[in-house]
C-alpha cells in the first residue's frame, strides 16, 4: 500500500461507525422532523411511506403548552444544577488543596465513590432517601425543633411527606441526586488545576498583603479560567439532557407531564402509544440545536488549545 | 487571638469541612449497601437505623434465586457484561486504528476529522433515540443484545479515539523509526513497538467505554423488550414500576451493579480528569 493511503485505511472502520451510527441518524432525525411518522408508517407489516408535512411538527411543538414547561424545566434545571455543581465543586477543590495528605486522600476516595455510582443507582438511592414513609430525609426533618420547622417550611410534621408527586419537589430531589454525583468531577478538576499554579505566585501575593478572597480573585480564578470554561460547558451538556435520573425519580412513563424536560418529552411522544416519531424528532432537533449553539464555544476553545491542526 | 491559635482554628475548620464533604459523598452509597443487608423490619420503619442490627443476606439471595421480573439477576449481570465487554473489544480495535492515523500521520482532512470527533460528542444521544431505534429494528436487531452493542460502540467511539490519540502521540517516533531501519515491516513495527507502549492508554480508554456501556440505560429501555434480554440498569428500573417498592431487593441489586464500576473508577481516576478536561489543565 502506498504510504499516503495508510492513514485513510486506518480511519475507515472508525469513520464508517461514526457515519452510520451518529451522522446518518442525525440526518434521519432532521428529515423525520418534517414528516408524519406515526403507527402506520412504522408498523413492521406493509408500512405506509412517510409523508412530508412541512412544518406541522414544529408548529405543534411551539403551540403545545408542554413546550414551554419542558423548555423551562430543561433550562432552569441545567442552570441551577450547573451553578450549584460548579460552586460546591470549586469549594471542595479549594478545600482539598489545603488539606493534609492523608485527609485529602480520604476525601478524594470518598467523593470518587459518589462519582462512580451509575445513574440508575443514583436515582434509586435518592428516591429511597426521600421516600415518604421510611425515607431518612423525612426522619431528619422531623428532628428539627417544631418552631424552626414551621418558621422555615410552614409545617412541623414530615411523616409520610411525599416528595415525588409534583414537579417542583421531583426536581428538588433530582437536583440533589445530580449535584451529589457530579460535584466530585469539578472538585478533582479544580484540584488538578490548583496543583499546576506555581506556589511562588501565592507567596508574592502574601508578601504584598493580599488576603484569601483577593488572592482567589486575582490569581486563582484568572489562572483557572480555561478549566472553568470547559467545566461549565461539560456541566451544561450533561445537565441539559438528563434523562435516566429524571425518568426513574419521576416514576417512569407515568410521570406527571408537567415534569417533562425536552429529552423526556421527545421520548414520550415517540414511544408512548400512539407513537408520533415525527413530533418526537422535531423536539429532539430543538434540543440538539440549543445544545450545539452552547457547546460551539467549547469546541472552539478545544480546537484552539489542542494541536488539532 | 494569637496567630498560632488562629492557625490551629483554621486547621480545625478545614478538617471539619473535609469530614462534612466526606459524609455527604459517602453516606448515600453507605445507605444503599446498609439497606441491602437490613431485614425488612429495619427497612420499613420511621426510626433511624444507622447500621443493620441483625444483618441478613436475604435480599442478596432473593435477587439471585427468585430474581427480578422472572429472571435471576445472574442473567442481567451476564447480559450487561456481554454488552459492555463486546463494546469494549470491538471499540478498542477501531479506536486504536483511528487514533494511530491521527496521531502518527499528517494527511488532508485530519483537522476536519478531529473537529468532527468533537462535534459528534456534543450531540445528545437521547436525540438519536428515534432514528437509531428505527435503524436497529430495520436490521432485525430489535430486542437483541447485538443491537445494544452496535449502538454502544457508536456512542463510545468518538471519545475513545479522542482520548487514545494522546497516548499514541506520547510514544516517541524514534522507536518506530529504529525498528524500520532494522528492517521490520509496518505491521511488526505496530505490533511489537507501538502496541505494547500504548497498551496502558488502551486499558484506560477501555475502562471508560466499559463504564459507559455498563451504565447505559436509555437505549436498553428503548431497544429491549423481553425481560430475558434486560441489562442490569433496565432490570433495576423494573423495580420502580412496582406498586410497592422492594427496597431491600433493589438496593442489593444496585450494590451488585455498582461494585465493578467503583473498582474501575479507582483504577482510572487520574486519567478521568485529564481525558475530559483535555487541554485546559496543564500540569
Amino acid at each position: 500500500m502506498s504510504p499516503k493511503l495508510v492513514p485513510y485505511a486506518l480511519l475507515i472502520p472508525g469513520l464508517i461507525v461514526i457515519a452510520a451510527l451518529l451522522l446518518y441518524p442525525l440526518f434521519q432525525m432532521v428529515v423525520m422532523s418534517f414528516q408524519k411518522v406515526g403507527l402506520k408508517q412504522i408498523r413492521p407489516k406493509n408500512p405506509v411511506p412517510a409523508e412530508w408535512n412541512d412544518f406541522e411538527n414544529y408548529t405543534t411543538v411551539l403551540q403545545s403548552d408542554l413546550f414551554w414547561t419542558s423548555l423551562r424545566n430543561t433550562v432552569v434545571f441545567a442552570v441551577v444544577t450547573g451553578a450549584l455543581t460548579l460552586v460546591v465543586g470549586t469549594l471542595v477543590g479549594l478545600l482539598l488543596n489545603r488539606l493534609g495528605r492523608a485527609m485529602s486522600t480520604v476525601v478524594v476516595v470518598g467523593i470518587m465513590a459518589a462519582w462512580a455510582v451509575p445513574p440508575t443507582s443514583q436515582a434509586i438511592i435518592w428516591k429511597w432517601l426521600f421516600d415518604a414513609d421510611s425515607g431518612i430525609i423525612n426522619w431528619a426533618l422531623n428532628l428539627l425543633p417544631d418552631w424552626l420547622s414551621s418558621l422555615v417550611f410552614g409545617r412541623s410534621d414530615w411523616s409520610g411527606q411525599p416528595w415525588l408527586n409534583e414537579p417542583l419537589t421531583i426536581y428538588l430531589v433530582l437536583v440533589m441526586a445530580v449535584l451529589w454525583a457530579s460535584f466530585p468531577f469539578v472538585a478533582v478538576s479544580v484540584l488538578a488545576g490548583l496543583k499546576s499554579i506555581p506556589s511562588e505566585l501565592y507567596e508574592a501575593a502574601r508578601v504584598d498583603g493580599s488576603t484569601g478572597i483577593g488572592t482567589f480573585r486575582k490569581i486563582t480564578f484568572p489562572l483557572l479560567k480555561p478549566v472553568f470554561s470547559v467545566l461549565i460547558v461539560l456541566q451544561i451538556i450533561w445537565d441539559f439532557k438528563v434523562f435516566t435520573q429524571l425518568f426513574l425519580i419521576a416514576g417512569g412513563t407515568n410521570m406527571p407531564r408537567e415534569a417533562f424536560n425536552l429529552s423526556l418529552w421527545s421520548y414520550i411522544e415517540a414511544f408512548s402509544p400512539p407513537p408520533d416519531m415525527g413530533l418526537g424528532s422535531a423536539i429532539a432537533v430543538v434540543l440538539t440545536v440549543v445544545l450545539l449553539l452552547i457547546t460551539f464555544v467549547y469546541v472552539r476553545q478545544i480546537v484552539k488549545a489542542e494541536d488539532v491542526r | 487571638m494569637t496567630p498560632l491559635a488562629r492557625k490551629r482554628l483554621a486547621k480545625y475548620g478545614l478538617n471539619a469541612g473535609a469530614i462534612a464533604v466526606f459524609l455527604f459523598a459517602v453516606f448515600p452509597v453507605y445507605w444503599m449497601v446498609a439497606t441491602a443487608f437490613k431485614p425488612n423490619d429495619e427497612i420499613y420503619t420511621t426510626e433511624f437505623m444507622p447500621v443493620p442490627l441483625s444483618p441478613t443476606l436475604d435480599h442478596v439471595e432473593r435477587v439471585f434465586t427468585k430474581g427480578v421480573a422472572g429472571h435471576s439477576i445472574w442473567e442481567y449481570l451476564l447480559n450487561s457484561a456481554i454488552v459492555a465487554v463486546t463494546t469494549v473489544l470491538v471499540g478498542a480495535v477501531f479506536a486504536l486504528l483511528a487514533a494511530t492515523a491521527v496521531a502518527r500521520f499528517r494527511f488532508r482532512f485530519r483537522t476536519s476529522f478531529l473537529v468532527l470527533l468533537l462535534i459528534v460528542q456534543m450531540v445528545p444521544a437521547e436525540a438519536l433515540l428515534i432514528p437509531l431505534f428505527l435503524m436497529v429494528r430495520r436490521l432485525g436487531m430489535y430486542d437483541q443484545l447485538i443491537g445494544l452493542i452496535v449502538v454502544n460502540i457508536g456512542l463510545t467511539l468518538p471519545f475513545s479515539v479522542w482520548m487514545l490519540r494522546t497516548f499514541v502521540a506520547a510514544v516517541p517516533k524514534d522507536l518506530e523509526e529504529a525498528a524500520w531501519i532494522d528492517g521490520a515491516t509496518r505491521f511488526t513495527t505496530f505490533w511489537k513497538v507501538l502496541f505494547p507502549l500504548v497498551a496502558p492508554g488502551l486499558v484506560a480508554t477501555s475502562i471508560f467505554s466499559f463504564i459507559t456501556a455498563w451504565n447505559e440505560f436509555v437505549f436498553a429501555l428503548t431497544l429491549i423488550n423481553e425481560t430475558s434480554n434486560y441489562t442490569m440498569p433496565r432490570a433495576l428500573s423494573f423495580f420502580i414500576g412496582q406498586r410497592s417498592t422492594d427496597w431491600g431487593g433493589i438496593m442489593a441489586a444496585s450494590t451488585l451493579m455498582t461494585i465493578p464500576v467503583l473498582v474501575f473508577f479507582l483504577l482510572v481516576q487520574r486519567r478521568m480528569v485529564s481525558g475530559l478536561v483535555a487541554g485546559a489543565v496543564k500540569g
